[in-house]
């Protein structure tokens, strides 16, 4: 094909569902991730938001990177590689994991989906093939192939989203728990669904071939009509999260790899994550630094509150008294959530500190004065958002 | 049977005196060979009927601490007593002749500077020498040990003197070319003292950073870099070295390969077992000791499964492509070598420094070059018995030759770079031919098949300086223990690195009774 | 006869730099200059008519940001504006893009290899950390490591804390990267040849290393540590060419009350008794000072200009085993119009960059291995950049100027001298390969100015041609440069100083050396510093 553009060599890449993006895009509100054109959000923040919490909605995972990981020795090279056992996880199961450097510094997250005994999906927030590369060496037999760009998936979350599945005809969908995958006939081709999201809430991710992207996105949107289905984008999904106090590349942690400075980057005990860490396994990549980590107590924690007012404390430091002559930690993520009706936070706290009282120092501008307030914070052990019908099986109607 | 306590993978020198030292401290210790004799590339090879020589084919800086201890002398080792000279081979029979204190064959002024030349080199080497029997420790979360070991070492170098210690650390990290060009005029004595600083690794005259150093380790001991042939030929070394290892208890079994060294796993994490044999044999024993090279140590014997991701990856990207072949000639008589006596001497044939770099200049691109460069011995001019009456063995190590050869090593690729040697030598030793009963002409190729050596590279990896001390082979192995409890190396792939030295083995052994 | 505080010996940017650091310290400065323009390889100069030609050094990243603002250098008339776009030309058809956009970067090297896009991150996470670590010692003197004065232990100390708060293994990872070649750095990270080669080609700028040479990674970090306005490894033009850089300097040194003398050459350095007191130009003039800077390079310093005789025992033969090795060429190109190149989109932000004519990795690297015979290589390595895309004020409006830099030019040639019959084949090479990638260049050319290393060496006065005024190999850096012992800018006679890039921390247009000298040298006088301490971005 001749191109007449001269600036294609510089231009993002489109989603298979980009036609139906660029028409309900009305802000024309873009960003990128891993080269797609991304929508920041699409109509209003908030409005989003609430589709979610409240109906549901549709979130373009396109451009997550998905790798299909295939051979007699995937799992043992899945398993080096990740911190969890990959041998416990289920025919048609999906499990959260992460990797790390032989430091025990956390690389990426991501979810291994076992799709037969020698066949994975790996998905993750960016490109890691150089890593997968790197894994993969020494095994006699495994392929891994970035599959990315041959499918279209998209994250359908809120607690309307079953009813959807079902009004879509997806037969057996009830009886998906969380984690689980499902596969359907589609098209002659296949519809992979798994009870998987990032907004903490009743949700499933649909994956299907490429070229399907399109037809699927208009019979959801056919079946989600009468069920209030939205598209929502980046914002949102970071305001859905961060209830839900899952962890965030480049808020919550860096990816060790592209971490300059010594020890900038996160152990899986810092992100009190340590529990996807099994030292049952004789060995994974990272063990040894690992055990040593968690015998020693990682240096900082990552930690939930809730903070008094409502001024989001993004940005603010975190000091052990009032005066805040002791900093001990710094917010990493912060918002007003609509739902918990809490001014809600996640930091990252020096552990030796975490017993004691925690004090946020929160700057906010009032119509263009800037003010400082100090004010105490609570630590929280649970998500700020934890429905139960996010975990019930099969889920309520709505 | 019994369990062991210690089994050792690979009966080079390097295992056999790690053995021995270990039996010697009452351990019970088993040393696997995979060829049906000892000695790796120090092993005999009869090449041709009655034609013995081996791949290392002179020895230089032996540790003379390992042959005390080992008591090598009672076991028939004798180092030979006179040392082979060095001779740079010149057109028409203008040789240059290298001793340890002179040089003959080049102008006063390079004669002058050649004491001065070698008694600068034998003084940094002498701040060094007691660094190559030693562990060097990490950087950082050692001991005090570890902090008197890097102490040691600032004193060493800060007792050359202040002018000394600043010369060393200029002249440390300069390239051959640089070094001989400061003090020399004589291109062939340039070249043919190049020739120790290069040899063996994948480095030109021109290359900075690493051959100073790899000089400085092989002016080493007392032989100050002098090479001899030891009665029985490079073999007879790794005779008394076995002898006195099995006079300790320590049993070496040939003809055994060890397929997989043996982990167990559990929520403790993992611990060598022993071996796998490829017949399919299991020994257990507290420790494994590998002796042959990193690559097929980790990669190939323990599977990186057993491994982290970034340590793989480092292992794996050592370079381990070897640049030396190796030419043995058998020959009806001895040849004649134009100018000189007898050519019992190593026989440089190099006549300028640029010859190498050419050399090495089509070696990097995969191609062989026409004008190999080379270090030639006759070491049945030693000992008679390595070829029959009034026959003759040549052996030569010919640079560079690259392992990976573009269009891979054919038949006529093989019989081009050995006709190439040939015709070199005969510029030299016009008779050769006609002395010729056989000729074989190994690549490194063939050394990394037969001799089942990574790259086919003689020190098992590069020795240069991002390979080196504290990073050989690469951090986290350094202190030939390896991130896997009950495994631990000893070749020259460690420190201080190949050659035929003990010292690897040596120091891996302490590093074991610690 | 006049007196002086500090006569410096050499108008280049650095000899610029330390006296105007001099004079602002009150010194009585004088500079003496044997051309009749200044800057030294830092000129701007109209060679053809409405055409002004960087004719040596042409792009700068390592100008001290700290020294700019210092010296007041924008109000003296400096502008430096980093460039973006590079392209990089294969051997054959493939070229590879130097997009800004992060996510358009990263598009472009997927189209040649995923592994080695996902594999750029780590890359420049590294290159960064050591970049870094590196910028911290810039404008420091190195200390003496024989040495038990505490000043000297104090910065031993200091670099080692720099050192430890890499962490273990990355202390080990960067001696690894300090000792490696380029090449066999860049196989940790990339798997596809055309990415390696964009990527090594600074590991041979200037060097008489190659790709596949042990420290020429390090020649890498040396081309890529600097930054404009923090953006490490970032390029930027001088408005007006690289002269804009030492007019300014000269200008703030001018405000300070120094004086500049051109056409001066310098013919001896007087001593008396172990004891610069002054130079005697080559017509003849006696200028008597209390202390004399060099800024010409060591070798030329000790062998050229400092009488053998007035030499401590042993320094003439160090200067003379001096390491300074012409390897590059240039050429200097008038266009009357913007050329266009062959699997180049037309637009105008990739047109406004650099271009890279690498090759591959072997291309390169056989460029070398005819440098070492004493030839140029037919397909020599070339990195170009059109200034005039940027700056309105070098060529005629719609016309450009181009600049080529050529790797590797042998300063003395196997076949006997160089000649003007020799030079002009070398350009012709250059140009050749050029037209390969831009079909009709050669009918846009105006005017060309071919410079090997023996114009260099005849002009500037840079022994050999050398850009870097001596190797950047481990034996000549830090401490060791130029020679062990003399890495603190006082040269073995009392009251001799030198200023130029011979000294830490090297080539490049950093202004750094001339300013770490003017620091020893009035702390020696017992004066104020004037000098900025360090650098003020945080990184």
């Amino acid at each position: 094909m001749v191109t007449t553009d001269r600036f294609a060599g510089e231009r993002l890449k489109l989603s298979p569902f980009y036609p139906r993006q660029e028409e309900l895009n009305i802000r024309e509100a873009w960003s990128s991730w891993n080269g797609y054109k991304f929508a920041e959000y699409y109509y209003d923040v908030e409005y989003e938001y609430f589709c979610v919490r409240n109906l549901c909605g549709t979130y373009d995972i396109c451009p997550m990177q998905k790798y299909e990981i295939k051979g007699p020795d995937a799992e043992a090279m899945l398993n080096r590689m990740v911190t969890r056992d990959v041998g416990k996880i289920g025919m048609h199961r999906v499990a959260y994991c992460m990797w790390c450097t032989d430091e025990g510094r956390m690389i990426d997250d991501g979810t291994v989906f076992r799709l037969g005994p020698d066949r994975f999906m790996l998905t993750c927030g960016s490109p890691s093939i150089a890593w997968l590369e790197k894994s993969s060496f020494g095994f006699d037999d495994v392929v891994v192939t970035d599959i990315t760009d041959d499918m279209a998936a998209l994250s359908l979350q809120g607690p309307t989203s079953y009813a959807v599945l079902k009004k879509l005809g997806l037969d057996g969908i009830e009886t998906a728990k969380p984690f689980d995958i499902r596969v359907f006939p589609y098209h002659g081709s296949q519809l992979m669904v798994s009870r998987t999201g990032f907004t903490g809430d009743l949700g499933y991710e649909l994956w299907v071939e490429h070229d399907l992207g399109l037809t699927m996105w208009d019979e959801l949107y056919k079946a989600g009509a009468d069920y209030g289905i939205q598209p929502y984008g980046e914002a949102a999904t970071n305001m859905a999260r961060l209830e839900a106090a899952f962890i965030m590349p480049d808020m919550e942690f860096n990816e060790a790899l592209k971490t300059v400075h010594f020890q900038h980057d996160q152990t899986p005990f810092e992100l009190s994550l340590g529990w996807l860490v099994d030292f049952r396994k004789p060995h994974f990549s990272g063990r040894a630094a690992l055990l040593e980590e968690k015998r020693r107590g990682p240096t900082y924690t990552l930690t939930k509150l809730d903070i008094e007012g409502n001024r989001p404390a993004e940005g603010a430091h975190i000091y052990s008294n009032k005066r805040c002559n002791r900093e001990i930690g710094y917010v990493t993520s912060a918002m007003w959530s609509p739902v918990a009706k809490a001014n809600i936070a996640l930091a990252m706290i020096r552990t030796e500190h975490l017993d004691g009282p925690l004090w946020a120092e929160i700057y906010y501008e009032k119509e263009l004065r800037h003010h400082s307030r100090v004010v105490p914070c609570e630590k929280q052990s649970k998500p700020f958002w934890a429905p139960a019908r996010a975990r019930a099986t099969p889920p309520p109607e709505y | 049977m019994g369990r062991y306590d210690s089994i050792i993978v690979g009966a080079g020198h390097n295992g056999l005196v790690c053995g021995a030292y270990l039996a010697r401290n009452d351990q019970k210790v088993l040393i696997l060979e995979a060829a049906d004799e000892a000695g790796g590339l120090a092993a005999s090879r009869e090449f041709h009927p009655g034609y013995t020589t081996s791949i290392a084919q002179s020895v230089s800086h032996f540790s003379e601490q390992v042959s005390r201890d080992l008591n090598l002398a009672a076991y028939g080792y004798d180092r030979g007593t006179t040392a082979l000279p060095l001779i740079g081979l010149g057109a028409s029979g203008k040789h240059v002749v290298v001793e340890a204190k002179s040089v003959q064959g080049v102008g006063d002024d390079d004669a002058m500077e050649y004491t001065g030349y070698t008694r600068q080199l034998e003084k940094f080497a002498d701040a060094l020498q007691p660094f190559w029997l030693k562990t060097i420790p990490r950087i950082g979360p050692g001991g005090l040990r570890d902090v008197l070991t890097f102490a040691h070492l600032g004193l060493s170098l800060r007792k050359l003197g202040k002018a000394d210690m600043r010369e060393f650390m200029r002249v440390a990290s300069l390239p051959a070319r640089d070094l001989v060009e400061e003090n020399f005029s004589s291109e062939l004595l340039k070249a043919t003292l190049s020739w120790d600083m290069l040899t063996g690794a994948k480095m030109a005259p021109r290359s900075p950073n690493s051959s100073v150093l790899l000089m400085l380790y092989r002016l080493a001991e007392q032989s100050r870099g002098t090479h001899t042939i030891p009665s029985g030929g490079v073999p007879g070394l790794i005779a008394a070295i076995q002898k006195s290892a099995q006079a300790s208890g320590v049993e070496v079994r040939c003809s055994t390969a060890v397929e997989k060294i043996t982990v167990a796993g559990d929520e403790n994490g993992l611990q060598v077992t022993g071996v796998t044999t490829t017949a399919g044999e299991q020994i257990s024993a507290d420790r494994v000791i590998s002796a042959t090279d990193p690559t097929r140590t980790f990669i190939d014997m323990i599977g990186v499964e057993y491994l982290d991701i970034g340590f793989t990856n480092r292992i794996r990207r050592l370079r381990c492509d070897g640049f030396v072949g190796k030419l043995h000639l058998a020959l009806s008589k001895l040849p004649g070598f134009t100018g000189l006596d007898t050519p019992n001497a190593r026989m440089i044939i190099a006549p300028n420094v640029d010859a190498i770099e050419f050399a090495y200049d089509d070696a990097k691109y995969g191609r062989c070059s026409d004008d190999p460069v080379m270090e030639i011995v006759l070491p049945s001019l030693i000992d008679a018995s390595l070829a029959p009456d009034g026959g003759h063995v040549l052996s030569a190590n010919v640079m560079y030759v690259p392992r990976a050869l573009k269009g891979g090593w054919t038949a006529a690729a093989r019989e081009q770079i050995l006709n190439r040697c040939i015709e070199v030598i005969s510029a030299y030793a016009p008779d050769i031919r006609d002395c010729m009963v056989h000729a074989e002409f190994l690549t490194p190729e063939d050394l990394e098949n037969e001799y089942r050596i990574t790259g086919g590279h003689w020190h098992h990896t590069e020795i240069a300086m991002d390979q080196m001390l504290m990073m050989r082979p690469t951090y986290e192995a350094a202190q030939y223990r390896t991130p896997i409890p009950g495994l631990y190396l000893c070749g020259a792939g460690c420190h201080p690195g190949g050659d035929i030295t003990g010292a690897a083995g040596h120091n891996a052994a302490h590093e074991i009774l610690r | 006869m006049s007196h002086y505080d500090a006569i410096v010996i050499g108008a280049g940017h650095n000899g610029l730099a330390n006296a105007a650091y001099l004079a602002k310290a009150g010194l009585k400065v004088l500079v003496v200059e044997k051309n009749s323009y200044i800057g030294g390889a830092a000129v701007s100069r109209e060679l053809q008519a409405g055409w002004k030609y960087s004719s040596c050094s042409y792009v700068c990243s390592m100008m001290r940001q700290a020294i700019h603002r210092d010296l007041d250098l924008s109000r003296h008339g400096l502008l430096l504006v980093p460039y973006l776009g590079t392209v990089n030309f294969g051997d054959g058809d493939e070229r590879l893009f130097a997009y800004q956009d992060e996510e358009a970067a990263h598009l472009e090297l997927k189209r040649h290899s995923p592994h080695d896009a996902d594999a750029m991150h780590r890359f420049q996470t590294d290159l960064t950390r050591y970049s870094q670590l590196i910028r911290k010692t810039l404008m420091r003197t190195p200390p003496d490591p024989t040495s038990f004065k505490p000043r000297d232990i104090m910065e031993l100390l200091f670099l080692a804390k720099q050192f430890w708060g890499l962490g273990e293994k990355q202390i080990y990872e960067y001696v690894r990267f300090f000792t490696m070649s380029a090449a066999e750095y860049l196989d940790d990270y990339f798997e596809n040849d055309m990415i390696k080669a964009a990527m090594a080609s600074p590991g041979i700028i200037g060097t008489a290393l190659g790709v596949y040479s042990p420290g020429s990674s390090y020649i890498l970090l040396h081309h890529v540590m600097g930054d404009v306005d923090g953006s490490i490894g970032a390029w930027g033009l001088a408005r007006g060419g690289m002269g804009a850089i030492s007019d300014a300097i000269a200008s703030a040194l001018q405000e300070h009350g120094g004086e500049i003398r051109t056409d001066a050459g310098v013919h001896r350095v007087l001593v008396e008794g172990r004891r610069a007191t002054g130079v005697v130009l080559e017509n003849g003039d006696e200028i008597q000072s209390r202390i004399v800077v060099s800024n010409l390079d060591a070798k030329r310093t000790f062998t050229k200009i400092v009488d053998k005789a007035d030499l401590p025992d042993g320094i003439y033969e160090k200067a003379a085993n001096f390491k300074i090795r012409g390897s590059s060429g240039k050429v200097n190109i008038a266009l009357s119009g913007m050329p266009k190149f062959t699997g180049v989109p037309d637009n105008p932000y990739l047109n406004r960059g650099g271009q890279g004519f690498n090759g591959s990795l072997e291309t390169m690297e056989k460029a070398y291995d005819c440098w070492k015979r004493g030839r140029w290589s037919d397909d020599p390595f070339i990195e170009s950049v059109i200034p005039s895309a940027w700056d309105p004020t070098v060529a005629p409006a719609g016309q450009h100027w181009m600049s080529n830099f050529i790797q590797y030019c042998p300063p003395t040639l196997a076949d006997g001298p160089w000649t003007a019959e020799k030079r002009d084949q070398f350009g012709q090479t250059v140009i050749d390969k050029i037209e390969r990638y831009s079909p009709g260049f050669k009918d846009l050319i105006v005017h060309m100015e071919v410079r090997t290393p023996h114009e260099i060496e005849n002009e500037i006065g840079l022994t050999e041609g050398n850009i870097f005024q001596g190797e950047l190999t481990i034996d000549q850096l830090f401490f060791n440069r130029p020679f062990p012992g003399y890495g603190q800018y006082r040269m073995p006679l009392k009251n001799l100083y030198m200023s130029g890039s011979s000294t830490h921390p090297g080539g490049g247009v950093s202004a750094v050396c001339g300013a770490n000298a003017a620091r020893e040298i009035l702390r020696d006088l017992r004066r104020p510093n004037t000098v900025p301490e360090d650098d003020f971005y945080d990184e």
